[in-house]
C-alpha cells in the first residue's frame, strides 16, 4: 500500500522545484534559461500555496494567491523578455556572463 | 572739654593739613600770592586747636588715654590666616598731645618763615603744598594707635621728605640726596616691617594697647623672649633709619640740599623725631636687651656725629651732624630708661634746633643777597669761614642764635639744660645700675663736644670781623616774616615753659604729664623698673649736673680760646692731627664705605646674575627649542645642521641623558617594587627582564631622538593605513563580478543567514 499523501509530500515537491529553479537561475548561461528558472521558482511557490490551502486552515485564500502569482509571473516574464531583447540589441548576445559592464 | 570734643578736634587737626595740601596743590596757583597765606593760615588754626586740645587734655584728663577706633576693613575668615580685621584709629594720650603741639608749633612757624625765605622761588606753591602733606603725615604718625597706620604715616613722611629735599631738582646733588634719603629710610623700614609682622602674626592685631595688653598677659612671639627682643630691635630699626642713627645716618647731611626751612621742619624737629617718638610709643614692649641695644646705638651715634661736626665748615652740615648727635642723645635717653627725659629732650630740641636752622637760613639768605649784589657767584654762602661779624648787621638773628646755642650746650635757664641734664643723670643712673659706664662717659664727652662746635659756629659766623668789607655792606637783617619765628623759638627755648625750677624739671608740668609707662615685658627680661630707676636717679642727679656744667663750660672755653681769643691756633691743630682732621672732615668716610661695600656688592651680584641669566636660563630656553626641533625633524638632521653651523650640541647630550635617566629610574622602580624576598626564580626573571627592559628603553630613547620614531612609527602608521585600505579594496573588488547570477547567489546566501538568525 502507498503511504497516505499529505502536506509534507507537496512541500517537498515545492522545495525540490525551488532548488531546481535556483540552480537554473544561478548556473545557466543563456538569459532565457535564467528566466525559465525564475518561472520554476514562482511555480514552486504556487504549489506550496495550494498545498497549504488544501491541507491546512488557509482555506480558499491559498488558491486565490496562487492565481495572483500566476498572473504576476506572466507579466514579469513579459517584462523580462523585453529586457532580454534590449540586451540582445545592445550587446548582440544573450550570454549573461558577457553582460558584465558593471564589473569594475 | 569732653573726650569726644578732644577726639573730634584731634581728627580736625589731623585732616586740616591734608585739606590744605589737596587745595593748594590743585588750586594754589590761582590764589593770590600762590596760596602761601592759605596754607600758613590753616597751620596756625591747627596750632590753636592743638594747644586747646593739649590744655583740655592736661587739665581735664591728665592720666587718661582717649582712644577712638573704627573698623576699617573686615575680611572675615581668610583661609590659612584666620579671622582678619584691621581697625584703625587715633589715640590721644599725653605723649601724642604734646607731640602734636610740637609739630604744630614748628610747622606753622616754618610756614611763616618760608614766606620770606622762599620768596620768588620757582615752585613756590608746590613747596607749601608739600609742607602741608608733610605735616599731615607727621600727625598721622603722632596720633595713630596702631602699627599699620604708623607704617603708612612713616612712609608718607619719607615721601614728603623726598619731595621736599628734591625741591630744587634741577640740581643733581639735590635729586641724588632725595633718593638717598628715601632709600636709606627704606632700609630701616624693612626692619620695622619685619618687626610689625612678627607682632601681627603673634597677636593678630596692630593696635598698641592690644599688643601691650597681650604681652602683659604673658603671650609673647613664638613663646620666647628672644623673639620679643628681636621684635623690639627690628622696630627700632625703623627708628634707626628715620632718626638717622648709626649706621643709617648717612642721608641726613645730604638732606641739607633741600631748602633751609625744610631742614628746620623735617630734619631737625619733626620727621627725624618720629623715630624717637616710635621708641617712646613702643617703650612698654622693649626688653632689657633691646633697650641696651638702643642705648648703645644712641651713644655711638651721638659720639660719631659730634666728632664729625667739629670739623665741618658748612653751617648747615654742622647743624645736620648736631641733629644726628642730639637724636643720639634722645635715643640714648630712652634706651637707658630715662623715658621722660628722652621725650623732653625731643621737645626742647625741636624748638631750639628748628630755631638754629631758621637762624642759619636767615644768615644764608643775607649772605646770598650780599654775594648776589656783589655779583659773586662762586663763594659759598653757607661756609662759615666766609662769614664773620654778622652780629652787628643781624642783631635779632644773632641774639636768637645765642639763645639756641646756649640751650643746645646745656647752660642753665634754658630748656635744653633741663632736658640734657635729665638725660645725663639718667645715663649715670644706668651706669650705676648696670655697670655699663661707657654710656655716661660718652654722654658727657658729647656734651662737651656739642658746646664746643656750636660756639665755634657762633663765633665764626657772628663774632669777629667779616673778611670782605665790601660784601659786608650789603648784609642786612631778614624781614619780619623771618625774624618772628626766630624770636618765637628763642622764647620757647627758655626753661619757664616746662618747669618753674630752672635747675630741675621734675617738678614741672611736663614731668607730671609724662610718666614713664610700665613695661609689660615678662619679669626676667624687663629692664630696671621705674621705681628702681628713680632711686638711682636721685643719687646721680647732682653728680650729673656738676659734671655736665663743667664739661659744657670746658667746651665753651676751648671754643672761645680757639676762635675768639685766638689763643689756640685751629689750623695748626688740624695740621698736627691731619689724619684725624681729614677723617672727621670726610665724615668718617661712611659714604665711601657704603659705596664700596653695599653698592659694589650689589653690582657684583648683578654680574653674577647676568651670567646666570645669559648662560643657564637662555641655555635652557634655547636648548628646549632645539630639543623640540630634534624630536620632530630627526636628530640626525639636527646633528648635521648644527655641525655644519659649527655649534655645540646640547640637545644630543640631553637626549642621551634623559634616555639613560628614564631607563635607570624605571629599572630601579621595577626592582624595588617587584623584588620578591622569597622567590629567587622571580628575582632572576625580574633581573633579566629588567636588564633587557632598560636596554630597550635606552635604545628606544636614542632611536626616538634620531628621528626613527617619526620616520617609522608616525609615517609607518599613516602608510600602513593606506596600504591596508588598498589591500582590502583589492580583495573586496573580487565580489564585483558584474554578473547578476553571482549577486543572486549572494542574496540567497544572505537570506539563509537571516533565516538562521531570525527564525
Amino acid at each position: 500500500m502507498l503511504p497516505q499523501i499529505g502536506l509534507t509530500h507537496y512541500l517537498i515537491i515545492g522545495a525540490l522545484l525551488f532548488s531546481l529553479g535556483v540552480f537554473g537561475v544561478v548556473t545557466r548561461r543563456n538569459a532565457i534559461m535564467v528566466l525559465m528558472g525564475v518561472e520554476l521558482i514562482l511555480n514552486s511557490a504556487n504549489i506550496n500555496f495550494v498545498a497549504f490551502s488544501r491541507y491546512s486552515a488557509l482555506g480558499l485564500d491559498g488558491q486565490a494567491i496562487a492565481v495572483f502569482v500566476i498572473i504576476l509571473a506572466a507579466s514579469e516574464a513579459a517584462i523580462a523578455l523585453a529586457i532580454v531583447l534590449n540586451i540582445y540589441k545592445r550587446f548582440n548576445t544573450v550570454n549573461v556572463d558577457d553582460v558584465s559592464g558593471l564589473k569594475e | 572739654m569732653s573726650p569726644e570734643t578732644l577726639i573730634y578736634c584731634s581728627i580736625a587737626i589731623l585732616l586740616l593739613p591734608l585739606f590744605g595740601f589737596v587745595t593748594t596743590i590743585f588750586f594754589g596757583k590761582r590764589l593770590p600770592r600762590g596760596g602761601d597765606w592759605w596754607e600758613t593760615g590753616l597751620l596756625f588754626v591747627v596750632l590753636v586747636l592743638s594747644s586747646a586740645v593739649l590744655y583740655g587734655k592736661l587739665s581735664g584728663y591728665p592720666d587718661a588715654a582717649i582712644d577712638f577706633s573704627f573698623p576699617w576693613v573686615d575680611f572675615g575668615n581668610v583661609p590659612v590666616v584666620g579671622p582678619l580685621q584691621i581697625p584703625l584709629g587715633i589715640v590721644l594720650d599725653n605723649l601724642s598731645a604734646i607731640m602734636m603741639v610740637v609739630v604744630a608749633i614748628v610747622s606753622s612757624l616754618v610756614h611763616l618763615f618760608s614766606i620770606g625765605y622762599m620768596h620768588g622761588d620757582v615752585r613756590y606753591t608746590r613747596y607749601f603744598a608739600f609742607l602741608g602733606l608733610f605735616t599731615f603725615s607727621m600727625l598721622v604718625i603722632v596720633l595713630t594707635n596702631n602699627f599699620f597706620t604708623m607704617y603708612v604715616g612713616w612712609e608718607l613722611v619719607g615721601l614728603s621728605s623726598y619731595l621736599l629735599i628734591g625741591h630744587w631738582y634741577e640740581k643733581k646733588s639735590a635729586s641724588n640726596a632725595a633718593i638717598k634719603a628715601f632709600i636709606v629710610n627704606r632700609i630701616g623700614d624693612i626692619g620695622m616691617f619685619t618687626g610689625i609682622m612678627i607682632l601681627y602674626f603673634t597677636f593678630r592685631t596692630f593696635g598698641f594697647s592690644e599688643i601691650f595688653g597681650a604681652i602683659g598677659e604673658g603671650k609673647i612671639p613664638m613663646g620666647s623672649e628672644a623673639w620679643l627682643t628681636a621684635a623690639g630691635i627690628l622696630i627700632f630699626c625703623g627708628a634707626v633709619g628715620k632718626s638717622a642713627q648709626f649706621p643709617l645716618h648717612v642721608w641726613l647731611p645730604d638732606a641739607m640740599e633741600g631748602p633751609t626751612p625744610v631742614s628746620a621742619l623735617i630734619h631737625a624737629a619733626t620727621m627725624v623725631a618720629a623715630g624717637v617718638y616710635l621708641i617712646a610709643r613702643t617703650f612698654p614692649m622693649m626688653t632689657a636687651d633691646a633697650l641696651m641695644v638702643i642705648a648703645y646705638v644712641g651713644a655711638i651715634t651721638a659720639f660719631i656725629a659730634a666728632t664729625i661736626a667739629i670739623a665741618q665748615n658748612d653751617i648747615k652740615k654742622v647743624l645736620a651732624y648736631s641733629t644726628i648727635s642730639q637724636l643720639g642723645y634722645m635715643v640714648l635717653g630712652l634706651g637707658v630708661g630715662a623715658y621722660t627725659a628722652g621725650f623732653f629732650h625731643l621737645v626742647t630740641h625741636a624748638m631750639f634746633k628748628a630755631g638754629l636752622f631758621l637762624g642759619s637760613g636767615s644768615v644764608i639768605q643775607a649772605m646770598h643777597h650780599a654775594l648776589h649784589e656783589k655779583g659773586d657767584h662762586h663763594t659759598d654762602p653757607q661756609d662759615i669761614r666766609n662769614m664773620g661779624g654778622l652780629r652787628t648787621k643781624m642783631p635779632i638773628t644773632f641774639w636768637a642764635f645765642i639763645v639756641y646755642t646756649l640751650a643746645i650746650s646745656g647752660i642753665p635757664f634754658t630748656s635744653g639744660f633741663l632736658s640734657k641734664d635729665e638725660i645725663l643723670a639718667g645715663t649715670l643712673a644706668f651706669g650705676d645700675l648696670t655697670g655699663h659706664y661707657f654710656i655716661p662717659v660718652i654722654g658727657f664727652l658729647v656734651a662737651g663736644l656739642t658746646a664746643f662746635y656750636m660756639f665755634r659756629v657762633v663765633i665764626l659766623t657772628f663774632m669777629g670781623n667779616h673778611k670782605d668789607a665790601g660784601r659786608f655792606e650789603y648784609v642786612h637783617e631778614s624781614p619780619a616774616v623771618m625774624t618772628i619765628p626766630l624770636i618765637a623759638f628763642a622764647v620757647l627755648s627758655f626753661f619757664a615753659f616746662y618747669s618753674f625750677n630752672p635747675f630741675g624739671a621734675s617738678s614741672g608740668w611736663f614731668y607730671h604729664a609724662m610718666e614713664r609707662p610700665e613695661s609689660v615685658v615678662p619679669g626676667p627680661v624687663q629692664a630696671a623698673s621705674a621705681g628702681v630707676f628713680e632711686e638711682a636717679l636721685h643719687h646721680s642727679h647732682v653728680t650729673a649736673m656738676i659734671l655736665s656744667l663743667s664739661v659744657a663750660g670746658l667746651g665753651i672755653l676751648v671754643a672761645f680760646a680757639t676762635y675768639q681769643w685766638k689763643k689756640i691756633n685751629a689750623d695748626a691743630v688740624a695740621e698736627r692731627l691731619s689724619g684725624v682732621h681729614r677723617f672727621l672732615l670726610g665724615k668718617w668716610y661712611f659714604d665711601e664705605l657704603y659705596g664700596a661695600v653695599v653698592v659694589g656688592g650689589t653690582l657684583m651680584m648683578t654680574r653674577v646674575l647676568r651670567w646666570f641669566d645669559n648662560t643657564v636660563v637662555d641655555g635652557i630656553v634655547n636648548g628646549s627649542a632645539r630639543w623640540t626641533y630634534g624630536a620632530s625633524f630627526g636628530f640626525k638632521l639636527l646633528w648635521k645642521d648644527l655641525q655644519s653651523r659649527g655649534e655645540k650640541n646640547l640637545s644630543a647630550i640631553l637626549f642621551l641623558v634623559v634616555g639613560v635617566a628614564i631607563s635607570m629610574w624605571s629599572g630601579w622602580y621595577a626592582a624595588t617594587e617587584f623584588w620578591s624576598h622569597t622567590d629567587t626564580f622571580l628575582n632572576c626573571t625580574l633581573a633579566i627582564l629588567g636588564g633587557i627592559g632598560i636596554g630597550l628603553l635606552a635604545f628606544f630613547m636614542v632611536w626616538v631622538g634620531t628621528g626613527g620614531f617619526d620616520k617609522y612609527v608616525v609615517d609607518g602608521l599613516v602608510n600602513g593605513v593606506a596600504y591596508l585600505s588598498g589591500f582590502l579594496g583589492l580583495v573586496l573588488r573580487k565580489f564585483q563580478t558584474g554578473k547578476v547570477q553571482t549577486y543572486i547567489v549572494f542574496v540567497v546566501l544572505g537570506v539563509m543567514v537571516l533565516f538562521y538568525f531570525f527564525r
